[in-house]
C-alpha cells in the first residue's frame, strides 16, 4: 500500500496520457511548420516561437509531476480556495493587467506573459464539482440552480469585461455538466431556440419572424385548446404572456444586434450568414485559412511543404488558426485524424468519469470534457468557416504557455482524481 | 436513456459535422495543385522572340526590336518623391495619379503597365535610377520593326491583349502582345512561339522565398517561327508608289500556285507608325471613321465594287458553256441595247460599231454592251423560268470563287454579292426576267466583287478553268506549306476549251482594243478594261461621280506568270488609269525594270497623278499629319 501511494503515477489512465502526448507532440510539429522560416534552423532556438513552445512543453513535465503529487482529496478540499484565487487573479487584471490586442487579459513578467483566464477554467470546474457533489444538493431546486449559475458566470462576466468574448463562450459548456447532474434539458432547449430565433431575426428581420412565430404559435394554441376546452377562460393571461415574451425577445434581438453589438461583430455575423458581401476583407483570416485547408486535398502537401503556411498567408496561424496548418500540410487524412484523436480523448474522459463512485470526480470530469469539447468545436468550426470568428485556442495545439499549461492543469487534475478513485468512499 | 448520453451524442454529432465539412473542403473542392492559380506562387514569364517575316525572295519585312515598359505593382510601392519620379519618366503628375489609380483598381498585387515603350535612349539611365522607387520595375518586351515601309495592310500589327481576350483564353496574360490584323493575326500562333514559365514561391508580402517545388513546373521559352510570305516586296512597293494620290486596290496572283504576289490597298501607311509610343496617337488618325481615306481599311480585300466590263468575260464563258452562243454568234449594236418597250429601257454602248455584225472576239476587244446583254438574256431565258435561269447562271459565276469568301489566310474580307433566283424572288413581288436586271450582264446591277476576287477570276482564266485558293503564306520555318486547301486546284464549271476564244479576245484588247496604249514590247499581255459607275449622296442628293477605273490582265499569254486586278476609285475609264498601272506592274514583275522613254513617261505620269480633287468632292478630309 505504501509503495503504491508513493508512486505518483500509480493508477493513472495511460490511454489519456498517450492521447495527451500525441496531441501535444503533433501540435508542436504544426507550430514548427507554421512559424519556421528557414528549413535548416535549430530546433532548440528559443528566440523562435516553436522554440518557446518546446520550452513550455518541456516545462510541462515538472508541472505534471507537481499536479500528480497532490492526492485527489487535496483538490476536493481546496477547491473553493483555488476558485477564489482564480477570481482574484481575474479581478487583479483590471488593476495590474497589460492590454494586448485590445483586451486586458494578461499579466506581464518581463518577457513572459500569463493569461489567468486559462487557469480559471480549471478552478471553476473544481468549484462546480465541489458544490454539486454535496449530498444535500439537489439541482432541481431553483435556489441551488442559481448558486451553480453564479459560480459559473462570475468568472465568465469578469472575462467578458476584459473583453474576451471567446473565452466566455466556453463557460456555456458547463450546461452539459449541470445537465448530467440533473438539470433539466429545458434550459438547453430554450437556449437553442433563443439562438436560432436570434439568427433568424438577423436573416429575415424582426417583422417577418414575428409573423412566422406568431403563426406557428397560433396553430399550436388552437390545437391545444381543442384538446383542453375551457382552458382559455381561466388561463388566457398565460397564453397572452407567451406571445408577449416571444415578441419582446425577437424585437430585442434586433435591437441588441444593431445597437449593442459592435460593428466588427455585426460584420462577422452578417458575413457568415451571407447577408453582406465581404468587400472590406473582414473575413480575410478565415478566407485565407479556408484556402490553405482546401488546398491540402486528401493527403496534404507534406510536412513543411505547404506553401501557404510557409508563405505566412494565414494570419494568426500559430495561435487561433493553427488547424489550417494541419489542413494544408496533412490534408483530409491528417485533419480528420486530429478530430478523431480529440473525440477519443473526450470519450475516454466521459467513460472514466462515469466510473467514479464519488460525484466530485464525475462532475469534474464532465467539466473537463465539456470545456475541451467547446474549445475544439469552436476553434475548428471557426477555422473551417462553420462558425463566426471567435478567438479561442485549440487545446494542446495553439501556441502559448498559459494555454498549454491551463489545459495540462485541467486534464491532469482529472487524471489524478481518476487515479485515486479506488480510494473513494 | 442515460444522462451521459447527451454529451456523447453531441461530441459524435459535432465530430461528424466537422469531418464532413473537411471532406467538402479538401476532397470535393480539392487540392489546388495547379501552380498557375496558386496565390502563394508567382509566375514569371519569359517571352521568346517573335518570328520574323520575309518576302518570297528572302527580303526581311518584319523584324523585332526591344522595347521597355515601366511596370508597377501598387502594393509594393512605397512613399516616393513624385516630382522626381515624374521628371525622370518625363510624365506629368496627372498622368502618374491616373495610371496609379487604374493599376490599383485592376489589382493591388499584380503588375500593370505604367508607362509603355520607353525611348531607347532612356532605358539604360532609368534602369539604374529605378531601384530607388520600390514597386516599379522595367519589363523587357519585343516589339516589331519594319525595315521596309510597305505592305502595312498585309503584315498587320500587334497589340496588347485586352481584359476580355485574357478572360476568354487562359493562355494569354493581360498586356501580352498578340497579332490583331493581317498576317500577324492569321499566323499568330506560329509567330509567337511559347512563353517560358518560372514558378517562384512567394509569401504574403509578395517577397520571393524560393523556387516553387524546386522548379519542377518550370518550362523553357520556345522561339517563334519565321514565316515567308508569297509577296514580292519590290512589286508591292512599286504598286504602292503607282497608287499614290489614288484610292483603290491591286491584287496580283501567280496563277499556277495561287500565291499572292502583291496585295495593295491605297491609301496605305508606314507600318512603323503602329509601333512604339506614338502608336496611340497615330491609330486614332488611321482608324478615324469620318476619314474616307481610311488607310487601315484594306480595299484589296474588303472593298466591294461593281466589277464592270471584266465581268462580261464570265458571262461569255457561261454563254459558251450553256450553248446559247458560240464564236460565230453575231449581234448588231446600234449605240446600245433595247431591253424593254419603255423609253428608258435602253442600255447605252460605246463600242462604236454601228450596223455591222459583232462577234465574240470583237465584242470583247471593243467591250460591246449590246453583245453581252444579249448573251446574258439568252442564258437566263434558256431555262424554264427566270428564277431557274438565274440559279444556273449564279452557280457558274460562283464557281469562280465569287459571291463568297475565298478562304484565303488573311483575317479580313467580304463575300461580295452574286444574286440568284431566290434573291430576286424575295425582292420582286411582280414577275421579273433578265431584262429586270440586265445590268448584271455588263458587271453592274447587283453584282459586287472585291479586287482579290477579281484577281482570282483572272487567274482562273489564265489557267483555263481552274484556280488555287489565293494565299499569302509561302513557307513556315523554311518549309513549304502543305495545307491541301491551298495546294489542290479548284475547278470552275466551264470547260477548258471555251477559254481559248476568250483569251484571244483579251489579247486583242491590248493589241487594238481599249488597252492598246498600255501595250508592252515583247510581252503578250492579255486582259480586259472596265469602268463601273458609282454614286454618292452629297447633301441629301444622289450624285453620280466619275466612274471607277478597272482592269484585269495576265501575262504572258502563253505560260502565264502573273494575274492581276486593278481598281482605281473614280479613275475614269479603265484604259485611262487602271490599264497603264497594270502594264507597268507586269513589266516590272517580268522584266524587273521599265525600259523605253515612252514607258518611263507613262510611269512618271502615273506616280504623280492625284485624284485628290475628286475625292475632296466626296467629303472634307481632316487636315492631320501622322507622327513619325
Amino acid at each position: 500500500m505504501r509503495a503504491e501511494k508513493n508512486n505518483i503515477f500509480y493508477g493513472v489512465d495511460w490511454i489519456l496520457i498517450i492521447l495527451y502526448i500525441a496531441l501535444v507532440g503533433f501540435g508542436w510539429m504544426n507550430i514548427y511548420a507554421a512559424t519556421t522560416n528557414d528549413v535548416n534552423s535549430e530546433v532548440l532556438d528559443f528566440s523562435t516561437k516553436y522554440g518557446k513552445q518546446l520550452l513550455w512543453i518541456i516545462l510541462c513535465v515538472p508541472l505534471i509531476i507537481f499536479i500528480l503529487f497532490f492526492n485527489s482529496k487535496f483538490y476536493e478540499k481546496f477547491a473553493s480556495i483555488l476558485y477564489l484565487i482564480g477570481i482574484l487573479s481575474l479581478v487583479g487584471l483590471f488593476v495590474f493587467g497589460k492590454n494586448i490586442n485590445g483586451a486586458q487579459s494578461w499579466y506581464a513578467f518581463g518577457s513572459v506573459s500569463l493569461q489567468p483566464s486559462e487557469f480559471a477554467k480549471a478552478f471553476t470546474a473544481l468549484a462546480v464539482a465541489k458544490l454539486l457533489s454535496d449530498r444535500q444538493y439537489n439541482l432541481k431546486l431553483i435556489k441551488n440552480q442559481i448558486k451553480a449559475f453564479i459560480i459559473i458566470f462570475l468568472p465568465a462576466i469578469l472575462i467578458a469585461l476584459q473583453p474576451d468574448l471567446g473565452s466566455v463562450l466556453v463557460y456555456l459548456s458547463f450546461f452539459f455538466v449541470l445537465n448530467r447532474e440533473g438539470l433539466t434539458l429545458n434550459y438547453i432547449i430554450f437556449g437553442s431556440i433563443a439562438i436560432v430565433l436570434f439568427l433568424l431575426t438577423l436573416l429575415f428581420g424582426p417583422i417577418a419572424i414575428i409573423f412566422m412565430v406568431f403563426g406557428l404559435l397560433s396553430i399550436l394554441v388552437v390545437y391545444f385548446l381543442k384538446k383542453h376546452k375551457g382552458y382559455l377562460k381561466f388561463n388566457w393571461h398565460k397564453v397572452l404572456g407567451i406571445y408577449l415574451i416571444f415578441g419582446l425577445y425577437i424585437f430585442s434581438s434586433g435591437y441588441i444586434f444593431n445597437n449593442v453589438f459592435e460593428q466588427h461583430q455585426r460584420d462577422r455575423f452578417e458575413i457568415l450568414l451571407g447577408i453582406s458581401k465581404d468587400t472590406k476583407k473582414i473575413g480575410y483570416n478565415t478566407n485565407q485559412s479556408l484556402q490553405a485547408i482546401s488546398s491540402g486535398g486528401g493527403f496534404g502537401k507534406g510536412f513543411l511543404q505547404g506553401e501557404r503556411t510557409q508563405g505566412d498567408f494565414v494570419p494568426e496561424q500559430h495561435t487561433d488558426y493553427i488547424f489550417s496548418t494541419v489542413g494544408e500540410e496533412w490534408g483530409f487524412l491528417g485533419s480528420s485524424l486530429v478530430i478523431i484523436l480529440f473525440m477519443l480523448l473526450l470519450y475516454r474522459i466521459i467513460y472514466l468519469a462515469e466510473t467514479h463512485k464519488n460525484k466530485f470526480g464525475r462532475i469534474y470530469g464532465y467539466g473537463l470534457a465539456s470545456i475541451l469539447f467547446f474549445h475544439v468545436i469552436i476553434n475548428i468550426g471557426m477555422v473551417i468557416q462553420l462558425l463566426p470568428t471567435v478567438g479561442i485556442p485549440l487545446p494542446f495545439f495553439s501556441y502559448g504557455g498559459s494555454s498549454l499549461w491551463g489545459f495540462t492543469l485541467l486534464l491532469f487534475i482529472f487524471i489524478k482524481l481518476d487515479a485515486n478513485k479506488s480510494y473513494d468512499w | 436513456m442515460k444522462r451521459s448520453s447527451l454529451l456523447y451524442f453531441f461530441i459524435t454529432l459535432a465530430g461528424l459535422i466537422l469531418i464532413g465539412r473537411l471532406f467538402q473542403l479538401q476532397v470535393i473542392n480539392g487540392a489546388d495543385l495547379d501552380p498557375n492559380h496558386n496565390a502563394a506562387v508567382k509566375v514569371i514569364y519569359d517571352y521568346p522572340e517573335r518570328g520574323y517575316i520575309y518576302d518570297r525572295n528572302g527580303k526581311l519585312l518584319v523584324a523585332n526590336q526591344l522595347s521597355y515598359d515601366v511596370m508597377v505593382v501598387p502594393n509594393e510601392v512605397e512613399p516616393l518623391d513624385t516630382i522626381e519620379f515624374c521628371n525622370l519618366l518625363k510624365i506629368d503628375l496627372d498622368y502618374f495619379k491616373r495610371k496609379y489609380k487604374t493599376a490599383k483598381n485592376y489589382s493591388p498585387w499584380l503588375p500593370s503597365v505604367f508607362l509603355k515603350q520607353l525611348a531607347k535612349e532612356d532605358f539604360a539611365f532609368l534602369q539604374e535610377k529605378l531601384h530607388k522607387f520600390k514597386g516599379f520595375y522595367i519589363q523587357k518586351r519585343n516589339i516589331r520593326n519594319y525595315p521596309i515601309s510597305s505592305a502595312a495592310n498585309v503584315l498587320g500589327y500587334i497589340s496588347k491583349v485586352n481584359e476580355l481576350e485574357a478572360k476568354n483564353n487562359p493562355n494569354f496574360q493581360q498586356g501580352e502582345l498578340i497579332g490583331s490584323s493581317g498576317v500577324e493575326k492569321s499566323y499568330d500562333s506560329i509567330l509567337r512561339g511559347i512563353k517560358g514559365k518560372k514558378f517562384l514561391h512567394r509569401n504574403r508580402l509578395n517577397k520571393i522565398i524560393g523556387k516553387y517545388k524546386d522548379g519542377e513546373y518550370d518550362t523553357l521559352a520556345v522561339n517563334g517561327q519565321d514565316i515567308t510570305l508569297t509577296i514580292d516586296s519590290e512589286l508591292q512597293q512599286y504598286g504602292e508608289l503607282l497608287m499614290s494620290g489614288k484610292r483603290g486596290g491591286i491584287v496580283a496572283i501567280e496563277p499556277k500556285t495561287g500565291e499572292i504576289l502583291a496585295l495593295i490597298s491605297s491609301p496605305t501607311y508606314n507600318p512603323n507608325m503602329m509601333v512604339g509610343r506614338q502608336r496611340a496617337y497615330n491609330s486614332t488618325i488611321l482608324m478615324d471613321e469620318k476619314n474616307l481615306d481610311k488607310p487601315i481599311y484594306d480595299r484589296s480585300l474588303q472593298a466591294t465594287y461593281p466589277p464592270g466590263s471584266p465581268f462580261k468575260l464570265i458571262n461569255a464563258l457561261i454563254g459558251l458553256q450553256e450553248g446559247v452562243i458560240d464564236e460565230n454568234s453575231a449581234v448588231y449594236c446600234y449605240g446600245g441595247y433595247r431591253y424593254g418597250p419603255r423609253k428608258g429601257a435602253f442600255q447605252k454602248c460605246h463600242c462604236d460599231i454601228f450596223g455591222g455584225p459583232i462577234r465574240l472576239h470583237t465584242a470583247i476587244s471593243k467591250s460591246c454592251n449590246s453583245y453581252f446583254s444579249t448573251t446574258y438574256r439568252k442564258i437566263i431565258d434558256n431555262a424554264e423560268t427566270a428564277s431557274v435561269g438565274m440559279d444556273i447562271w449564279s452557280n457558274h459565276v460562283k464557281s469562280f470563287g465569287l459571291g463568297n469568301y475565298l478562304g484565303y489566310d488573311l483575317p479580313s474580307g467580304q463575300k461580295g454579292l452574286i444574286p440568284d433566283g431566290n434573291y430576286y424572288d424575295s425582292r420582286y413581288k411582280y414577275s421579273w426576267g433578265p431584262t429586270t436586271n440586265i445590268s448584271n450582264a455588263i458587271g453592274q446591277g447587283e453584282v459586287l466583287t472585291t479586287p482579290i476576287q477579281l484577281a482570282n477570276v483572272t487567274a482562273a482564266i489564265a489557267n483555263k478553268g481552274y484556280f488555287f485558293t489565293p494565299h499569302i503564306l509561302k513557307k513556315s520555318n523554311d518549309k513549304n506549306i502543305i495545307n491541301t486547301e491551298y495546294i489542290l486546284p479548284k475547278k470552275t464549271t466551264i470547260d477548258p476549251k471555251y477559254f481559248d476564244p476568250i483569251i484571244e479576245g483579251m489579247h486583242e484588247v491590248f493589241k487594238t482594243g481599249t488597252g492598246k496604249w498600255s501595250n508592252i514590247k515583247g510581252i503578250d499581255i492579255v486582259g480586259k478594261t472596265g469602268t463601273s459607275e458609282n454614286f454618292t449622296i452629297i447633301n441629301g442628293v444622289r450624285k453620280q461621280l466619275r466612274d471607277h477605273s478597272i482592269l484585269i490582265a495576265f501575262a504572258p499569254k502563253d505560260d502565264p506568270k502573273i494575274a492581276i486586278a486593278v481598281f482605281v476609285e473614280n479613275g475614269g475609264y479603265g484604259s485611262t488609269i487602271a490599264a497603264p498601272i497594270t502594264s507597268l506592274l507586269i513589266e516590272k514583275y517580268l522584266n524587273k525594270k521599265i525600259t523605253g522613254n515612252n514607258r518611263k513617261w507613262i510611269e512618271n505620269n502615273m506616280i504623280n497623278l492625284s485624284l485628290r480633287d475628286i475625292y475632296n468632292q466626296k467629303e472634307i478630309i481632316p487636315k492631320t499629319t501622322l507622327k513619325d
